[in-house]
């Protein structure tokens, strides 16, 4: 009784410091968001009074036309490779970050993570471009050392969309992960070691399992936005960078059927809600 | 099994010197309390005898074999660590397993060991349990079958008890006690506690600013402490300070104590004697002289009764003296009271000074 009565006049309390910000919520995200789920159902835009119906037809066009499937297949297997890069970047960078650098050098190398955070997108991006393409700066440098002669030209490539993406996004992994790791306490690191484990062993059956949820948070950190990404596969990956982010983009800015980009984004929401309702259990289990 | 040898072992952090040239032989079997006030290096030395850490010059063996290539985990010693260390994503009894799984046991031995060893805690019913739902003095045990469970030469132990209330303290110092008695193994004890430090080991040695000041049986340290550090660190003591006359001091008011046979200054020295306050016996009159003993004048000052003694407080010239007397019901003296000091040049201890 006291207890609910406590609990109660703590979120009446708390009112105040909850209510910016879900206004903020509602008016930025659901009405926009319900306005996009009322469009998915329409036959036209209602601007310069065309006539409109509802429709499924947005919806039905996703199963009538396999490019939408192939597409998006494409993209999971886009948002799938480079999750596992930021993995492969981002984990042992922030194992260095928590358990090996201290003061001053831990410093640093944040700083240096953290950069791509602070960068224009758009930026980041012509940057690389400037770095990858026939004649840039990996090119040059390549041909500047090496004896023979070697044709570096990665723009327009998928490797080029996957480089982008991964500089993009590989801060958010090595955040999460560093937070889980620093939390490990190195007496079990040490306790491990005493008892016959090797430092490969100890990282397999201690130091992974107890970062799993910084790897899961940061996977789908990283898998959500990669999926639907448009700018990086536009830019540097040219013709080869169609992907079903590019596709719902065109919708809405080129070809300007809202409807159907409103009915795809939503198709990709329900699959990706799905992959990760299924994927964050078994993850856990594992660890 | 083996005995641990630690030789002219050197440590420092900049410019701290955290071990000083130390050298213990822990030998085979035996159970050797390592005592010292905080910061003195207990936790270093045994991180150098583990492998977390090398030291700067010295030798370090394990079983008469220099360690000094050998990994932590080819050392093959159990480790208790003061916060347990236990894994908090495993079961207790994946917890004790963890040695013997990364060793490659089979499985049927693994789990005969871990039922052994947590049965050898007196935990042999929780091994489903999470290290979180343990009581403190549980989680120490597990940690304990843990350390032990890999059959280690060693056993290393870093205030393991430090965490626990008195009572459940005392309860796992005679645990502890049984179960290196019946596995013999040698077992190296980090401490605060002088009581346990006395209890439990069967050699003590005193760590100061990273260096060794005295090791040795329990009896012998506190009977014949080597210096005022070491008498006033393990146990009480009263010290006097003076001029030496060869086997004994002279105070500065010209009052003479005899220390015990044997301990010899040149004459003329600084050096000090300490008396233990039990050795002291307290009485309203002089009595017979007996010529031998040293014999002080004072005045209570202060009585703490605590059951089966009583402290006093003597003031005389200018220093308060510490007297404990068993309760026998009879001569309680009240605060304010004239009294005389009376105790043997055996119990007296002279100490170089410096
Ligand atoms: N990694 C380190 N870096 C710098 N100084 C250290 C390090 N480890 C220990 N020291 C210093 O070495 C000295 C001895 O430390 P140690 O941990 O061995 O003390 P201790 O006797 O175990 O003390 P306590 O009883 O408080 O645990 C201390 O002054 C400590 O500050
Ligand atoms: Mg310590």
């Amino acid at each position: 009784m006291a207890a609910a009565t406590a609990s109660r006049s703590g979120l009446r309390s708390a009112l105040p410091l909850l209510a910016p910000a879900y206004l903020w919520l509602t008016v930025a995200i659901f009405l926009p968001l319900s306005a996009m789920v009322f469009f998915s159902f329409m036959t036209e835009l209602p601007l310069s009074g065309k006539p409109w119906a509802f429709t499924l037809g947005n919806y039905a066009a996703f199963f009538s036309q396999s490019l939408y499937l192939t597409l998006l297949l494409a993209s999971l297997r886009l948002g799938l490779e480079v999750t596992l890069w930021c993995v492969v970047i981002g984990y042992p960078a922030a194992y260095v970050l928590a358990k090996v650098l201290k003061g001053r050098s831990r410093e640093a190398i944040f700083l240096l993570v953290i950069l791509p955070f602070w960068s224009n997108g758009l930026v980041r991006i012509f940057s690389w471009a400037m770095v990858l393409r026939e004649g840039g700066i990996l090119d040059t440098a390549l041909n500047a050392v090496l004896p023979f002669k070697i044709n570096i030209d990665l723009m327009y490539s998928y490797p080029a969309v996957i480089i982008g993406l991964v500089h993009s996004y590989v801060p958010y992994m090595v955040l999460t992960c560093y937070l889980t790791l620093q939390a490990i306490d190195d007496s079990l690191i040490e306790a491990g070691r005493s008892l016959g484990a090797s430092r490969l062993q100890v990282l397999k059956r201690v130091i992974i399992p107890l970062s799993m949820p910084g790897l899961v948070a940061g996977a789908a950190l990283i898998f959500v936005p990669v999926v639907g990404s448009f700018m990086e596969p536009r830019i540097l990956g040219g013709r080869t960078g169609t992907f079903y982010g590019t596709v719902i983009e065109d919708q809405f800015v080129a070809v300007f059927n809202w409807p159907l980009g409103a009915a795809l984004s939503f198709i990709l929401l329900a699959v990706v809600l799905v992959i990760l309702a299924v994927a964050s259990p078994v993850l856990r289990r594992a660890a | 099994m083996a005995g641990v040898q630690v030789s002219d072992v050197s440590r420092s952090f900049g410019a701290h010197k955290a071990l000083d040239n130390v050298s213990i032989d822990f030998a085979d079997g035996g159970f050797y309390a390592l005592l010292g006030p905080s910061g003195s290096g207990k936790t270093t030395l045994l991180r150098q005898i583990a492998g977390f850490d090398f030291p700067d010059s010295g030798r370090i063996t394990i079983g008469g074999e220099s360690v000094e290539r050998v990994p932590v985990e080819k050392r093959r010693i159990g480790m208790v660590f003061q916060n347990y260390a236990l894994f908090p994503n495993m079961s207790v009894a994946d917890n004790v397993a963890f040695g013997l799984s990364v060793r490659g046991e089979a499985r049927a031995i693994i789990a005969t060991e871990v039922q052994r060893a947590l049965d050898l805690v007196q935990l042999g019913k929780l091994g489903g349990r999470r290290p979180h739902q343990l009581s403190g003095g549980q989680r120490q045990r597990v940690a304990l079958a843990r350390a032990i469970v890999t059959k280690p030469r060693v056993l290393l132990l870093d205030e393991p008890l430090g965490a626990l209330d008195k009572a459940l303290r005392v309860d796992m110092q005679i645990e502890l006690k049984r179960i290196q008695r019946e596995i013999g193994i040698t077992t190296i004890f980090v401490t605060h506690d002088q009581e346990e430090a006395l209890t439990m080991s069967d050699r003590i040695g005193i760590l100061r600013d990273g260096r060794l000041v005295q090791e040795g049986p329990p009896e012998e340290i506190y009977d014949r402490p080597k210096s005022e550090f070491a008498a006033t660190f393990l146990g009480d003591a009263n010290i006097f300070r003076g001029d030496t006359t060869g086997d004994g001091i002279r105070l500065p008011d010209g009052t003479a104590i005899a220390a015990g046979a044997g301990a010899k200054l040149a004459a003329g020295a600084k050096a000090s004697c300490a008396v233990r306050p039990e050795r002291i016996r307290i009485a309203t009159d002089a009595g017979a002289p007996d010529g031998t003993a040293n014999m002080l004048k004072g005045q209570v000052s202060k009585r703490i009764f605590a059951g089966n003694n009583s402290t006093y407080f003597v003031e005389r010239g200018g220093q308060t003296l510490k007297v404990i007397v068993q309760n026998t019901g009879v001569d309680r003296l009240a605060e304010g009271q004239d009294v005389v000091l009376r105790w043997s040049p055996e119990s007296t201890v002279l100490i170089a000074a410096g």
